[in-house]
């Protein structure tokens, strides 16, 4: 279970955040959306434990992984090197198996500089899924793709996420995306940016499992 | 093929033309005690290859150039890269930096022999300390120029200080690295010399300060350009194949 109760974060005198509460399942998936610029990837850095100068507290399991809006992988190292460096344990073909689950099976060798930008993202999807974790944090993951590579990443997430359930917690500025991987869907916006339930046409359209629907979650 | 070929030609045809010129200026000379010729150099340069004395001489230097830079590195990567991390402790070092670096290395050496006395401690410590505070700056700017994106990534994986290091700072640090060592080396063997020149009895400088006061420039020459050509074969054998291996995956 994660649970984030943040009271609020500031950049200087600019208050970005104000009281942003939610909690998660392990198996569920919420979805944040909001304008550009609202302070998305701040709250998610908050979660990952990137950015610890905020006030309140974030419960989150150790075995965590995040996609970055870039794919963030390290240029000097191959494909398969940045898979066991960033997981020591994971074994070569345990790292293989997942390069090829990820359509990169014959990139092993292949430097990040190699490989296409659609390549690199499902490089660092690989990355994220083979630590097995139990918290996914998505900043953002399908941007700047085109339809079609767009199309083929997400049903590969969904994919992977519906084979290892991590909660997943992911920022993205398309409802469709949303509606297709979340079992919730929150908005967050104003000025301190704090989360809402999301506009009706925001909401998945299909059942959404066991997870409570919209509004604020989480103990005051 | 043509163009590899005519790469490796340049350097080589340019050295030539640096002889030539030098042989000119011999032949307009024409006093072999002010300017011998580069021909006139062959035989004494043979004999002290043939007694032993070059190569003693070229040793002792090239051991305390070793010394002075690996102390100067790894020291000066260690500060620099702590200064461009750690806002606080540059503000501190800051000034020191400055100061060091504006010390002239003559003074260093002088006072490194006083208060140690004429020994190779002395002599290399003065070397380092001259070399450090050039090394901390460049790693400095390296520290600064760290990508945060992938210093995201390796705390959200949790990827561990050793690891971290060796595959996610180092690898961005290498080009700084690489270059803070090449102008190092240029930089130590310079002033290794004058110290050898100024308190040692071995080593290239040394043997240059004893010529010089023979006034006996063609063995001034012989130990300089022998030293040259070891610093060369260092910058083509080890130098440049190492920043070719660990630049190769820019150009694959």
């Amino acid at each position: 279970m994660i649970e984030v109760a943040i009271k609020g974060k500031s950049f200087g005198d600019v208050q970005v955040l104000g009281d942003v509460r939610f909690a998660l399942h392990a198996g569920e998936t919420l979805a944040i959306l909001g304008p550009s610029g609202v302070g998305k990837s701040t709250l998610l850095r908050i979660v990952a434990g990137i950015d610890s100068a905020y006030s309140g507290h974030v419960q989150a399991p150790a075995r965590r992984a995040m996609v970055f809006q870039d794919p963030t992988l390290l240029p000097w190292r191959s494909a398969l090197d940045n898979l066991r460096i960033v997981h020591p344990d994971l074994s070569e073909a345990a790292a293989q198996a997942m390069l090829a689950k990820v359509g990169l099976g014959d990139r092993a060798g292949a430097f990040p500089g190699q490989l296409s930008l659609g390549q690199q993202r499902r490089l660092s999807l690989a990355r994220a899924f083979a630590g097995r974790p139990e918290l996914l944090i998505m900043d953002e993951p399908f941007v700047s793709l085109d339809a079609a590579t767009a199309e083929e990443m997400l049903s590969l997430t969904e994919t992977l996420i519906g084979e290892s359930r991590p909660a997943t917690v992911f920022v993205t500025h398309a409802p469709g995306e949303a509606a297709r991987l979340a079992d919730r869907v929150m908005h967050l916006g104003g000025n301190p940016a704090v989360l809402s339930a999301a506009p009706a046409c925001d909401r998945p359209v299909s059942g959404a499992g066991s997870a409570p629907n919209g509004g604020r979650h989480g103990r005051a | 093929m043509s163009g590899h070929a005519e790469s490796r030609a340049v350097p080589v045809l340019s050295l030539a033309g640096l002889v030539a010129v030098w042989a000119v200026a011999a032949l307009i000379t024409h006093d072999a005690q002010l300017l011998p010729a580069p021909w006139q150099l062959v035989a004494p340069f043979a004999d002290e290859l043939r007694n032993g004395a070059l190569l003693y001489h070229l040793g002792m230097t090239l051991w305390r150039v070793a010394c002075a830079f690996v102390i100067a590195m790894s020291i000066g990567v260690a500060l620099g890269l702590a200064m461009g991390r750690l806002t606080g402790l540059n503000r501190w070092l800051d000034p020191w930096l400055v100061v060091f670096l504006n010390l002239p290395a003559l003074v260093v050496i002088v006072l490194c022999y006083l208060w140690i006395g004429l020994t190779d401690v002395a002599a290399i410590l003065a070397v380092s300390l001259n070399k450090i505070p050039f090394v901390t700056s460049v790693l400095r700017e390296g520290a600064r120029a760290l990508d945060p994106g992938l210093d995201a990534m390796a705390k959200v994986y949790g990827i561990s200080g050793r690891a971290r290091l060796r595959h996610v700072v180092l690898p961005q640090l290498a080009p700084f690295i690489a270059g803070a060592a090449r102008s190092g080396v240029a930089l130590i063997w310079k002033i290794v010399l004058v110290v050898e020149f100024l308190g040692r009895s071995s080593g290239v400088g040394f043997q240059i300060h004893m010529y010089f006061q023979l006034f006996n420039v063609g063995m001034v020459l012989v130990y300089a350009l022998s030293f040259i050509a070891v610093m060369l074969a260092v910058e083509w054998l080890i130098l440049q194949p190492w920043e070719r291996r660990v630049r190769r995956w820019r150009s694959a």
